[in-house]
């Protein structure tokens, strides 16, 4: 893999092709768990795992694989997989599970799973297709974390509030009280709440990206001008 | 033609099945492996929440040796024999700690642990697994609310308001997750129930009790 292609995978997969914003294809998590910073953090995560792994595993077969069963054999080898890490970390990283196990079974019914399997796993050698499962989970985490981010803040006043389950009892400091005496404001908290926020941080992707483009036209315009001059 | 589909049919299906085969192997294998480490990390969990919701004073036995084997019961919803949990003082009975299972939550079973005092009170109560809406559901664990200790104190006796508010009950309840709280409400009603039917048999030294299913 060479630099040029890693950083275009890595870009692709954060921005340009973002899976929350740009995609939208793992809306069901994405609703479900963005309620707070941290739960939607720790999804990103583990789904950012399961797909680089996806991608590592699945590479190498594309080739064994006839077209016809390609679906089928993908899904049963997402499936194994995260079956797979449920069980390691029930076993071996137990405080761990507990706080990220509830998230495990929902990634196989994410849809971004299969689709970069499908967009780019199935045509791509083993590295870069590692390479596009993570990028794609990052760029999903960071998704997750503004959308928690901005319903905690609205729904509860809070920010980071849970760390402690992930990190331990020492880590309950980190939590932030932003607005104090807070009631809470339920539908940021709710479904209907998320879909706001995520209207809003695809209007927001999409203004920048216009800023951009309009900004790349006028100096194309000023570098056309200055050379007639 | 009609042999080369035939064969292209059948190299699918033989090729989905050794997938299918080598799938099921490596789970099974990571299974085998696994599943003893589990159950251990399952019971260490278990045996932390008794320790919880049995005040240390409360006992002075060995609880996790004066156990006793519940059958399958309905009021408690467990499905195979599970295990009491005795704590005595001075052996006298003091608290009991029994699984129960919710079978009607929003995504599925609710396990429990409940613990009830000899005169019918509940001491606490705790969710071991639930597979609940992470963010929304998930309040009932310790971890993320200390809405059940909501249970704490409360008996069968104070009947008629076991429900949610919402329902015109004593509990509270989340709004947008009803379902979860309704489910393990009635289940440690049950399980209060059930203690009271069998009061005498549940610090009796000995003889598993018999279920109430078919």
């Amino acid at each position: 893999m060479t630099y040029q292609e890693f950083k275009d995978i890595l870009y692709n997969g954060v921005w340009k092709q973002n899976t929350g914003v740009v995609q939208l294809l793992g809306m069901c998590p994405i609703l479900a768990v963005s309620s707070s910073v941290v739960n939607g953090v720790s999804l990103g995560l583990a789904t950012s795992v399961v797909m680089a792994l996806s991608g590592a595993a699945i590479a190498p077969i594309r080739t064994v694989v006839p077209n016809e069963a390609r679906i089928p054999v993908f899904i049963l080898i997402i499936a194994v997989l995260v079956t797979v890490i449920q069980y390691l970390m029930n076993a071996y990283m137990y405080s761990l599970y507990v706080v990220l196990g509830i998230f495990i079974p929902l990634i196989v019914t994410n849809c971004i799973v299969l689709a970069r399997i499908e967009a780019f796993a199935a045509k791509n050698p083993p590295m870069q297709s590692a390479m596009d499962g993570l990028a794609m989970g990052l760029g999903l985490t960071a998704v997750l974390a503004v959308l928690g981010g901005i319903r905690e803040i609205v729904g509860h006043g809070t920010l980071l509030s849970g760390i402690d389950m992930a990190l331990g009892e020492s880590a309950k400091s980190l939590v932030i009280t932003v607005i104090p005496n807070y009631h809470g404001f339920l539908l940021a908290i709710l479904p209907p709440g998320a879909f706001i926020a995520l209207g809003l941080l695809i209007a927001g992707k999409n203004w920048l990206n216009l800023r951009a483009e309009a900004k790349a036209r006028s100096a194309a315009i000023q570098a056309v001008q200055t050379q007639a001059a | 033609m009609r042999r080369t589909m035939a064969r292209a049919s059948l190299h699918t299906a033989l090729n989905l099945l050794a997938f299918a085969l080598i799938g099921t192997a490596i789970l099974a294998f990571t299974y085998a492996q696994t599943f003893e480490r589990i159950a251990q990390s399952v019971e260490a969990e278990k045996l932390k929440l008794i320790s919880q919701i049995v005040p240390q004073d409360m006992f002075d036995n060995d609880i996790i040796k004066d156990t006793l084997d519940i059958k399958a019961d309905d009021l408690l919803g467990n499905e195979g024999t599970t295990t009491a949990y005795r704590a005595r003082l001075q052996s006298k009975p003091a608290v009991l700690v029994l699984e129960a299972v919710a079978p009607d939550g929003y995504s599925g079973k609710i396990s429990l642990l409940i613990a009830i005092r000899d005169n019918g009170e509940l001491a606490g109560v705790r969710v071991v697994a639930h597979k609940e809406t992470p963010g929304l559901g998930d309040y009932i664990e310790i971890a993320r609310s200390n809405w059940i200790k909501g249970f704490d104190g409360k008996s069968a006796t104070q009947a008629g308001d076991w429900k949610v508010k919402k329902d015109g009950g004593q509990f509270d309840y989340m709004a947008g997750a009803t379902i979860t709280p309704r489910a393990v409400v009635k289940a440690v009603h049950k399980a209060l129930l059930y203690f009271e039917l069998h009061h005498e048999a549940l610090f009796a030294p000995s003889e598993p009790i018999k279920g109430e299913k078919p």
